[in-house]
């Protein structure tokens, strides 16, 4: 292959990894973390209860009439997913009122019929179905709902024995609604007294979804609302560009032509790691951030290890071709090694922890990749451009080796 | 340039045990300022239209009896806005939501920046999976660096790492200053940093001896600190440059993080030099069962 064959290739493998990494960030976008982008975030425990253990089973059953309940409360793009053996994870993005959202999301939901004393007559277990209306009569809020076979026969004897008497209906622990037993109920049932044909819905939706297996319990909740979110970012995001620019400028300042260099790679990096975390679906998190800052000051003195490599090489009087040949070379263990130890202390971390360190592991893999990338091959091909086109020079250029 | 890094080397290891001893003490005295994520509770941060004082907030939150002995109430760290912010035990999303309309009923344009509630059991299990995972990886790479360089350089790596983390927790109980799952975050950043700093050193060492050139092992990690030292150099004062713009700028959220990375950075780089390939000095005269078989 000619000299020319090879340069024309090299500068594809460029524009093709920067076309690559735009393309794939145009496609997908980033994910930006609740922490960033404002949102919910809760997570829940399911507790053992003297019935039932939690086991695989309880947590699909768990899993999915928490998903069906977040998308009857009409939020949009939840994200359900499981964390070890016992936990939920649900974020909500930009909820009017998280607390109650939280609330309705993380009850047991259990409807009983009670007596007048509390002894419980019936469960929730055989319910079919629960709509939320208006009373035709009294225009009232209430909820009309269905048993099943089983549950209307049972039902039917229960009311029979009780008519005239009030009879009460729990949520969980909250008390709904006393009425008097008019006449025996079979399959259809209605409760009142509810304030507003909201707050009638909401229970509707939970009876309907069905009552949990166990219990839940809350055991963190993060709401960041939309005004800090975008603040935080606005101002992050500021900060870390001015601190690129002066990474960039120390770098032109200490190594003038391959400074330039390396600020340039360091762009492609950035275009790179964008592009790598769009095309994973990978979510940003601040924590996600710090991982890329690590990786970000990893690449630089990768390009730092490299120059001044090649300055040594030039001070034992080796012509410039040669001394950025065997620099690059001698540099290469260094940042290997170093890049790899990293490596393994961020995949094991991963590999044990969840949420925020996780956040920050995932993405300090992404960024070690990239930026062994960058330094090893980025650099090295515009180093070489840079040569072939006798812009790059000895002394002149990497100062502080004699000449 | 001539400087016997490694002959001084009961000096470097003085200053830092200091340094270390004096963090300790703070440590065991005054222990750490424990946020909500490692002990539980809530902290909520509301914005309101106009200035609210703080009298005013605790009123309301003595009408909803959400008064405890632990709240505290204190003017939010946000600038241009009229914020407070509430820290106390962790309430449920009941007594929350009674809060936040208690306040609507008071004040005009009552909008929560952020909400976190944490019990006490994730926060220490996060703590311990961190520590478990960081055990794990250590010895991972003891073997990786045991390998490819000598156990002694596994063990003076790992001794450098340790004196960072002690240097910024020590320092963070000097100063204070309140920590959440960020300054994990920042520890582990350091942890990684400083293994990189002192692989690189001692990837310097490890090519030099092949060479023969000098006439015993202390010569030999004098020369190899010493022509690392112009990227040393170059590379703190880059990456500190670029820790220190976003320290000073960047959002109040990411401050408490910076500033763990900004003393961790110092810490690593000193570590590598004054502390890492010293102890390699160190071990071959003391621990014979680790010393290099052609030195």
């Amino acid at each position: 292959m000619g000299w020319k064959q090879k340069q024309i290739l090299k500068a594809i493998l460029v524009i093709f990894v920067i076309a690559i990494s735009v393309a794939s960030f145009w496609h997908s976008g980033i994910n930006l973390g609740l922490d960033l982008a404002g949102g919910t975030h809760v997570v829940l425990e399911a507790q053992d209860t003297g019935s039932r253990e939690v086991d695989a089973q309880t947590m699909t059953a768990l899993n999915r009439i928490i998903e069906r309940r977040v998308n009857q409360l009409g939020l949009s793009e939840p994200r359900i997913q499981r964390s070890g053996d016992r936990r939920l994870i649900v974020e909500l993005p930009a909820v009017d009122n998280p607390d109650r959202a939280i609330e309705v999301i993380g009850r047991t939901a259990q409807l009983t019929f009670r007596d007048d004393d509390g002894e419980v007559l019936m469960t929730g277990e055989h319910l079919v179905d629960a709509r939320s209306e208006y009373d035709q009569m009294y225009r009232n809020p209430v909820i009309n709902f269905q048993l099943d076979d089983v549950g209307a026969r049972r039902f039917q004897q229960i009311t029979q024995a009780m008519i005239g008497e009030p009879m009460q209906i729990y949520l969980d622990d909250e008390w709904l609604y006393t009425g008097t037993v008019e006449s025996a109920i079979s399959d259809r049932g209605q409760i009142r007294g509810f304030g507003s044909l909201e707050e009638a819905e909401e229970i509707a939706i939970l009876l309907r979804e069905g009552a949990l297996p166990v219990p839940l319990s809350i055991e963190e909740s993060r709401t960041v609302g939309p005004t800090l979110g975008q603040v935080s970012i606005d101002q992050s995001l500021r900060a870390g560009a001015l601190g690129l620019l002066f990474v960039g400028i120390a770098m032109v300042a200490l190594y003038k032509l391959p400074g330039l260099i390396a600020t340039l790679t360091l762009g492609i990096y950035g275009m790179l790691v964008i592009g790598l975390l769009a095309g994973l679906q990978a979510v940003l998190t601040l924590p996600g951030i710090a991982g890329l800052i690590l990786s970000i000051g990893m690449a630089v003195d990768a390009n730092i290890i490299i120059f001044e490599r090649i300055k040594e090489e030039l001070r034992f009087g080796k012509t410039l071709r040669a001394s950025v040949e065997s620099g690059f070379r001698r540099a290469m263990t260094a940042i290997i090694d170093a890049n790899i130890t990293t490596l393994i202390t961020a995949l094991i971390l991963a590999y044990f922890t969840v949420g925020t360190v996780r956040g920050f592991a995932v993405t300090l893999i992404i960024g070690i990749f990239a930026s062994m990338f960058c330094a090893l091959i980025i650099t090295r091909i515009l180093i070489d451009f840079a040569y072939d086109f006798k812009v790059l020079k000895g002394g002149h250029n990497f100062v502080g080796a004699r000449r | 340039m001539n400087f016997d890094f490694v002959g001084n080397r009961k000096i470097w290891f003085t200053v830092s045990i200091v340094l270390i001893v004096v963090g300790i003490l703070f440590l065991g005295i005054r222990g750490l300022n424990l946020g909500i994520d490692f002990q539980g509770g809530s902290l909520i941060e509301f914005k309101f239209d106009e200035r609210v004082s703080l009298d005013e907030f605790r009123n309301v939150l003595a009408g909803v009896d959400l008064d405890d002995e632990g709240a505290v109430v204190q003017p939010s760290d946000q600038e241009d806005i009229y914020g407070i912010m509430l820290r106390t035990r962790a309430l449920t999303p009941e007594e929350s939501q009674e809060l936040t309309a208690a306040l609507r009923a008071e004040f005009a344009g009552v909008e929560q920046l952020r909400a976190d509630t944490v019990w006490p059991t994730i926060g220490e299990e996060l703590t311990w999976r961190a520590l478990l995972a960081l055990v794990v990886a250590s010895l991972i790479i003891i073997v990786y660096i045991s390998i490819r360089f000598e156990p002694k350089y596994a063990f003076a790596a790992l001794l450098a790492v340790l004196h960072d983390v002690l240097i910024v927790v020590g320092f963070f109980a000097l100063v204070f200053r309140e920590i959440n799952t960020p300054f994990v975050a920042g520890l582990l950043t350091i942890i990684g940093y400083s293994i990189n700093d002192t692989i690189v050193i001692f990837d310097r060492i490890r090519e030099n001896k092949k060479f023969k050139r000098h006439k015993d092992y202390k010569e030999l990690l004098n020369a190899s600190i010493i022509a690392n030292l112009p990227r040393s150099i170059n590379t703190s004062l880059t990456t500190l440059l670029c820790v220190t713009t976003i320290f000073l700028f960047g959002g109040v959220t990411i401050k408490t993080f910076m500033l763990t990375l900004l003393v961790g950075f110092f810490a690593g780089t000193y570590s590598s030099i004054f502390i890492a390939s010293p102890f390699l000095l160190t071990i071959e005269e003391k621990i014979p069962a680790l010393r290099s078989k052609e030195a």
